[in-house]
């Protein structure tokens, strides 16, 4: 039995303390969670991310008071009711979309930089599946939002998608019907994804956040050079008052400061992008109600899934499938193929520095032809080569690595 | 510092690249370009896109319009000659021929004159939707092929039109007269009916909701199909084809049974403004919002800039 001093004012520090001890707390997850000094901005896009999930969040609460998610109600409940009737409902609905799309711009931002410092290695690899595990939750909780206004494009994009699950030559469409609730998305399509978008989905992502968090707790963050360095004798020489010395520093206040500001900077943008230039988030097509009858001319998912749609594209239908297959999972085995000892920046590691800079600039390229029309040769072409660029890489990543040197 | 602005700029560059590819690069190559004309109509682009049987009747016809554009319309004998168009052309008409003929109260404000001169001569040649009457259809204002006849009394109607139906409309108004007769507009309560009255008794709601679906029974039976309405239209196609596509809905649509309307370019104004209003009705909101917010962001940052050098200044 602990010890409680019968004399401590209610929710008093020590009070508090005796029972949740909040002061462990506070230095575990805070004042002596010690990140390297030896960092730049590219550090701050886990707190970035945080930072805008949490205002999807707050938005999402909004909307979701206002949201109906019938076939025949949706898409007025989102363009007339919220945009029209309630007070600054638009200001949450721009919020929402052009963060859900810029939270992808920064998961990218997060993932490359991962990539290109090494950060998946040598007891960080559970921090990388976490995150990949994140990016995929992420995926399914924007395709099962971007369902909800029930436009053209939620309609079709449904449709696309919940057939790949036919399984090509395996014709299981008893499983897309399963999937659906229906033969065609309709009323329980609809009901299903809100429920998965504003509920089960959302639960999971924050369990998901938790556990990336808890996963960094002991390899620590990796740091510019790659450096390995004690951070228990670091740890002590900050103690100690000798910070220029010391290679690391609080999170709370130090590296905490220098996050707010580059969210400082990132919010300029984001709100830049709500007030003047929203569209890039919310595609024209959407703005025309769901209708089955009416097969828009082009069907395209949001920019942040085209590199993945390219390469299930230009190949057979079963190729295909097996492709896309493979590369929704193929970044989870990144820490596994790499089988290079040296955790550093990719300029210093020779052919892997070639590789990171072939695999960001593919994936680009993939993500242009995927929004493309393929019925232009030239581009189907592009989107070819670029999808088979995309295995090559991936098959050449433990050779070239395998002959690495050590730094 | 300079190694994180360098690092700053690698992610910018490719952030814009990214933005470039799937933005304006995409849009530029999925649609075709159709290259406006200044919302004048002088038939150049129907001959062009005419089939090789019709060119010559269409350049002959575009040649009749511009003579008759040359003569000097007289608006007192025209207010005579406008008198048979108000036979339809009237308060409370029902529908003829598949629409209810529109009021005219101010087309010579938001209509194009030589336009008003094509239509009067030949209305599916003018609306180029000639492509739908082959056959034994009829376009439901065809008769006025043979009640205005003579060049003259052409040039006189419009001239009547642009003298005393110029008062410059509401942007409603010009919605109304210019499309609302098969569009609905159903976030400002409004079908080809009209505005939808409030109704005390369910009885009465429920039959005007027939009448409703009467009419729009018609426009569809005339149209192929029902024409769209047109309340979120704003937001979901570009300016530009938009203003292109009611130009000459063939242009971007080929072989649609939309006919072309004939505004001229304050007539469309008028009626972007009303789409505008009804579909992005946010737009004033956000515009004097935008900069307080953005002002604060930036406040917020030389803020947070500051105490991040404080707590870093002597770190190194």
């Amino acid at each position: 039995m602990a010890h409680f001093d019968e004399n401590a004012k209610p929710f008093s520090a020590q009070w508090l303390d005796e029972r949740l001890a909040i002061s462990t707390v506070r230095k575990v997850l805070a004042f002596e969670y010690w990140i390297p000094k030896n960092i730049n901005f590219l550090w701050a896009m886990g707190m970035v991310l945080a930072a805008t999930f949490g205002i999807l969040v707050v938005s999402g609460i909004f909307l979701l008071m206002y949201y109906q998610p019938g076939v025949d109600t949706a898409f007025d409940s989102v363009n007339y009711l919220i945009m029209t009737e309630v007070g600054y409902g638009w200001l949450w609905r721009h919020v929402h979309g052009v963060g859900a799309s810029l939270v992808f711009l920064i998961i990218y931002i997060h993932m490359f930089t991962g990539i290109y410092y090494g950060s998946y290695k040598r007891g960080r690899e559970m921090i990388w599946l976490s995150g990949m595990l994140l990016f995929v939750l992420f995926s399914a909780e924007a395709f099962s939002g971007y369902m909800l206004p029930w436009g053209q494009m939620s309609y079709w994009a449904g449709m696309v998608i919940t057939n790949l699950f036919s399984g090509g030559s395996l014709e299981a469409y008893g499983l897309v019907e399963w999937i659906r609730g229906d033969y065609v998305p309709g009323q329980a399509f609809l009901t299903r994804f809100f429920m998965l978008h504003v509920f089960l989905l959302p639960l999971v992502i924050i369990g998901g956040i938790v556990f990336h968090f808890a996963t960094l707790r002991l390899p620590h963050v990796n740091n510019q050079d790659g450096e390995d360095f004690d951070f228990e004798e670091a740890a002590e020489l900050y103690k100690a008052g000798k910070v220029k010395e010391s290679k690391v520093i609080p999170f709370q206040p130090v590296f905490l400061s220098k996050d707010v500001f580059v969210m400082g900077i990132y919010f300029i943008l984001f709100f830049y992008l709500v007030f003047y230039n929203f569209d890039f988030a919310m595609d024209p097509v959407n703005f025309d109600p769901a209708d089955g009858l009416k097969t828009p001319a082009h069907i395209y998912p949001e920019w942040y899934f085209l590199w993945s749609y390219e390469i299930l594209r230009p190949f057979s239908k079963d190729l295909g499938l097996i492709a896309f297959g493979i590369a929704q999972v193929i970044f989870l085995a990144l820490p596994f193929l790499d089988r290079s000892p040296n955790v550093a920046p990719a300029s210093k590691r020779g052919l892997f520095h070639i590789w990171f800079w072939l695999m960001l600039i593919d994936v680009l390229v993939l993500t242009f032809m995927g929004k493309l029309p393929p019925t232009d040769a030239t581009f189907a072409f592009i989107g070819l080569v670029s999808a088979v660029l995309f295995f090559v890489l991936w098959i050449a990543l433990p050779f070239i690595t395998k002959i690495e040197k050590k730094l | 510092m300079n190694k994180e602005l360098k690092i700053f700029g690698v992610v910018a560059f490719f952030t814009l690249l990214l933005y470039w590819g799937v933005e304006p690069f995409a849009h530029s190559q999925m649609h075709k370009h159709v290259e406006g004309h200044g919302f004048t109509y002088d038939g150049t682009a129907d001959i062009a896109e005419a089939s090789a049987e019709k060119k010559e009747a269409k350049t002959a016809f575009w040649a009749d319009v511009k003579k008759i554009a040359a003569l000097e319309g007289d608006a007192v004998a025209g207010e005579a000659t406008f008198g048979m168009c108000m036979g339809c052309h009237m308060d409370g008409a029902g529908n003829m021929g598949g629409v209810i003929p529109p009021s005219l109260d101010h087309a010579g404000a938001i209509y194009d004159k030589n336009y008003l001169i094509a239509l009067i001569k030949d209305p599916a040649m003018a609306s180029n939707v000639d492509h739908k009457y082959a056959d034994t259809m009829m376009h439901p204002m065809g008769s006025i092929k043979t009640m205005v006849t003579e060049p003259q009394d052409i040039a006189n109607v419009v001239a009547y039109l642009k003298a005393n139906k110029s008062a410059e409309p509401t942007a409603k108004e010009a919605f109304s007269e210019a499309c609302a007769r098969c569009h609905a507009m159903r976030y400002d309560k409004a079908t080809q009916l009209g505005d939808t009255p409030t109704f005390k008794y369910k009885k009465d709601e429920l039959a005007h909701e027939i009448k409703v679906i009467e009419e729009q029974d018609a426009v569809k039976a005339y149209m192929g199909k029902l024409p769209p309405d047109l309340s979120m239209i704003i937001r979901a196609r570009s300016h530009h084809f938009m203003e292109t596509f009611v130009e000459n809905p063939q242009s971007q649509l080929a072989g649609t049974s939309m006919p072309r309307v004939g505004l001229n370019e304050a007539g469309y104004e008028k009626v972007e403004e009303y789409l505008s209003d009804i579909g992005d009705p946010s737009k004033p909101a956000r515009e004097i919002a935008g900069p307080w917010v953005i002002g604060f962001m930036i406040l917020f940052t030389i803020l947070a800039y500051l105490w991040k050098s404080s707590l870093w200044r002597d770190l190194h």
